[in-house]
């Protein structure tokens, strides 16, 4: 006897057509990058063409020009973050402030020690740019996370020693949006006097920092992620209370008080000024709006299918993130399915290396609920029309391919998948 | 990453989907690869025990869009074939007929494993079954 399992042939990718307002493909992957907000361009487009000079240029109006769009744009970034105009130092985006204040600490006080500390969990930026340091004698300790994707503070405070001259922990992670407790880390930090770096490339634009209130002394801040353009970037760094001093890991014309050489990216600074100033009137009430979406698609999804499970706490996250795992369907399946929405999964199969995601993993979720993981940001820009469409996809698809996966058929035999002894292990 | 064509039309269209039951004398099943890995592909033939030949194959795949394919595309080739013509389909066959990158050649490996599998086990039952039919004579 055979069971035939009908598939509906209209699910196929190309034949579904888009609800009224809503347009496809959808955007649904805001941690990855943003799209610019049009306001941003707006204030850029002078830069390119008229105000074309040389910000170090000081000695015509085309460098002044230049000059005073940079130096807005630092006021607007300091603002934002509660930190002074000089503390600002312009990259060219998250990667390279992470790596010039690792590896700038790494340098400028290794007379006072080699000890940092990091967390498994943090963006690769950081995890590798330590591992280059442990190759140069450095020592690096790994802090675990717990199953809520938080560090334990008192993992960080044994972990401490009197060779301890950094801590690097991001303030919200890019794959499950939680948010470390910074202002913890901060004050643990301030009180042994050891320096606290966060990348808080997600974070930025989306919840209240403050590097005094949280005693941030170096972060790492991105364009492109909070509706900037790509390829700027920005290093705070504290100037008193106390003064951190980093060493530069590009030499030339001493642009950025020597920290950072290079001439400066004045359309981009422009655009991350902007980029900050948008955030500072509107990240209140955005963040309310996103989380009521966030939250939308969650239910949406979840009273609709069994077996889907919350990767990370939802108590302290960020409000557009939202990271699940679908048992029985592996995810890069499910994203050809929803091949007109634009989200990630934390599959192996759509990464290079063939290994599941490290920050899953990391949480304690098995490897094959690793595979299952879909990660959505919600941005500024998406609908709830979108929301609604994005999760009955979700839902079609997720149902579809449980009817296509013999692990689902087990599991509903009622045989515990762990008690097999699989082939390929 | 892009598949091609045939790849997305056997992951929307996926042939021979389903069960047959495992403890049937005539039903060999294949269940390879691991949840950890991301990969489970189950796949059944029910073998005609007078000629050999498959008559029917189901499969079941937990697995990205090519290991879907991949099985699909293997139920559809051992239907009809005999036991020992099925064993000749090579993994490499069905990266040439599916397009698969580097990358995904494993899923076709363990689309050839899978076959492998379901002979065997049903080799295995007809082994267990004729000393019995002696046995009762």
């Amino acid at each position: 006897m055979s069971t035939d399992v009908k598939i509906p042939q209209e699910l196929g990718h190309t034949q579904i057509s888009a609800p009224k307002g809503v347009k496809l493909p959808i955007y649904m992957d805001n941690h990855a990058t943003t799209p610019m907000d049009p306001r941003v361009l707006e204030e850029m487009l002078p830069f390119f063409m008229e105000k074309f000079g040389n910000a170090a240029s000081r000695n015509h109006s085309f460098g002044w020009a230049g000059e005073e769009g940079v130096e807005t744009a630092r006021e607007r970034i300091a603002k934002l973050v509660g930190a002074t105009t000089k503390e600002i130092v312009f990259t060219s985006g998250a990667t390279e402030s992470d790596n010039l204040a690792i590896k700038g600490v790494a340098e400028m006080y290794r007379e006072k020690g080699n000890h940092i500390i990091t967390a498994v969990t943090e963006h690769k930026a950081v995890l590798d740019t330590c591992k280059r340091l442990e190759k140069n004698g450095y020592r690096v300790t790994y802090l675990p996370v717990q199953k809520n994707g938080l560090i334990d503070l008192d993992d960080l405070k044994r972990a401490m020693d009197d060779k301890t001259i950094l801590v690097t922990i991001m303030a919200a992670n890019n794959e499950i949006g939680v948010l470390q407790p910074i202002a913890e880390i901060g004050k643990l930090c301030r009180e042994r006097g050891v320096i606290f770096h966060s990348d808080a490339t997600q974070a930025i634009g989306k919840v209240p920092i403050d590097v005094n209130k949280q005693n941030i002394d170096l972060m790492s801040i991105s364009g492109h992620k909070m509706y900037g353009p790509k390829g700027v970037g920005a290093l705070y760094v504290r100037r008193k209370n106390p003064r951190v001093q980093i060493s530069a890991i590009i030499d030339g014309g001493g642009h950025e008080r020597g920290m950072r050489s290079g001439t400066l990216n004045v359309p981009g600074i422009v655009g991350l000024g902007k980029a900050c100033a948008l955030a500072s009137e509107e990240m209140s009430h955005e963040a309310i709006h996103l989380a009521s979406l966030r939250d939308r698609l969650r239910d949406r999804i979840m009273n609709r299918l069994d077996e889907t499970y919350i990767n990370g706490t939802m108590e302290h996250r960020l409000p557009g993130n939202l990271n699940i795992s679908f048992a029985y369907v592996e995810g890069e399946s499910l994203l050809m399915g929803i091949n007109d929405i634009a989200v990630s999964s934390g599959s192996a199969c759509t990464s290079a290396t063939l290994e599941p995601s490290y920050v899953l993993k990391a949480l304690g979720t098995g490897d094959d609920l690793a595979h299952s993981s879909i990660r959505f940001g919600i941005g500024r820009f998406n609908t709830e029309a979108e929301v609604d469409y994005v999760a009955d996809r979700v839902i079609e698809t997720v149902e579809r391919l449980r009817e296509l996966s013999p692990l689902y058929e087990m599991a509903k035999e009622g045989i515990n998948l762990k008690d097999v002894k699989w082939a390929g292990e | 990453m892009s598949y091609s064509d045939k790849v997305i039309d056997h992951y929307n269209n996926p042939r021979n989907v389903g069960s047959m039951d495992k403890s049937s004398n005539d039903v060999g099943t294949g269940l390879v690869g691991a949840p950890e890995c991301g990969d489970v592909m189950k796949l059944q033939i029910r073998v005609n025990r007078d000629t050999n030949v498959i008559e029917e194959a189901k499969f079941k795949t937990f697995g990205c869009g090519s290991a879907i394919a991949s099985s699909s595309l293997a139920t559809e080739w051992v239907k009809g074939k005999t036991v020992d013509e099925a064993l000749a389909i090579k993994n490499m066959d069905i990266v040439k007929e599916l397009s698969l990158p580097p990358v995904k050649i494993h899923c076709s490996v363990l689309a050839e494993d899978a076959i492998r599998a379901a002979i065997g086990d049903w080799k295995k039952k007809q082994g267990a079954e004729k000393p019995e039919a002696v046995a009762t004579r």
